[in-house]
């Protein structure tokens, strides 16, 4: 199960790709938006122009972070280079920070790629799952994520504030 | 037409995968013997091949041999890079349907 409803927000210091380590105190003392993703599969790949998009569209509003925390021996594609190179050549607008030991992974008891948790400005969870309900951009008629985070920066909560994440499960290390 | 159809219980992509191949050969009205495979480690990955799930093999040839070469053996999701629609968990509907068209002979 992942974290529940309601819990704080797990501190975490990574590596970015850009270089910088990034905690989360870092992502400001707005709403947080965390997501875990990577680089391999499929279904990260087709949202991740969706989170881009996001990420474009409330910076600013909002802190947002992307976590890689997959296996590399046996996954080389979520390496930390091929994440650099990812983040680059697709401009991402928020840390991509790599996971290594696993532990942040953990710690939130995230499963899935991806699969996102949503803070509000006290550190509560307030939305954690799918960001929307298609794999299939085209498909999606709920947008659960952007919903969550228009309703906490309208003051209010997301009426919608659990759904499954649907993806390739964290690759975790022997 | 010996079709197999390999998937991993981690991946959420085989129900969808399977109808499709199901409404697929029946649209096409092929008959074909399918033959599922659970891929459910490593060592089994490695005994198949398996680039990610779900794979088709028609006759023995992937239905994208040159996706599956870069996947390499993959116990994960695979990705298709597919014509109309970019890369996805499945492959497009018409590329499964052209590699049974082509081991067909249709």
């Amino acid at each position: 199960m992942p974290l529940e409803l309601g819990s704080s927000a797990p501190d975490f210091s990574l590596p970015a790709t850009t270089g910088e380590t990034v905690s989360l105190a870092d992502l400001g003392d707005g709403p947080r938006l965390i997501v875990f993703t990577c680089n391999h599969c499929p279904y990260a790949k087709a949202w991740e122009g969706r989170l881009i998009d996001i990420g474009n569209d409330y910076r600013g509003r909002i802190g947002m972070a992307a976590i890689c925390s997959n296996d590399v021996a046996n996954y080389p594609a979520d390496s930390f280079e091929k994440m650099r190179e990812l983040a680059a050549a697709h401009s991402y607008s928020f840390p991509y920070l790599h996971d290594e030991s696993q532990t942040v992974a953990n710690a939130y008891q995230a499963q899935h790629t991806p699969e996102v948790f949503l803070f509000d400005a006290g550190g509560s969870l307030v939305y954690t799952g799918a960001v929307d309900d298609s794999v299939e951009a085209a498909d999606a008629s709920a947008s659960y994520l952007r919903d969550a985070i228009d309703a906490l920066l309208d003051g209010g909560a997301p009426k919608v504030a659990s759904t499954k994440a649907v993806g390739c499960t964290i690759k975790w290390a022997a | 037409m010996r079709i197999q159809f390999l998937w991993y219980p981690d991946c959420p992509s085989h129900p969808q995968a399977r109808q499709m191949l199901a409404q697929t050969l029946k649209e096409l009205g092929v008959e074909a013997s399918v033959e599922e495979i659970c891929v459910r480690d490593w060592e089994q990955a490695r005994e198949h091949r398996f680039p990610g799930s779900p794979t088709f093999r028609i006759n023995g040839v992937d239905i994208d041999q040159d996706g599956a070469a870069a996947m390499g053996v993959a116990l994960t999701c695979r990705t298709y890079d597919r014509p109309d629609s970019g890369f996805g968990p499945l492959p497009g509907q018409r590329q499964l349907a052209d590699a049974i068209r082509r081991a067909a002979s249709l």
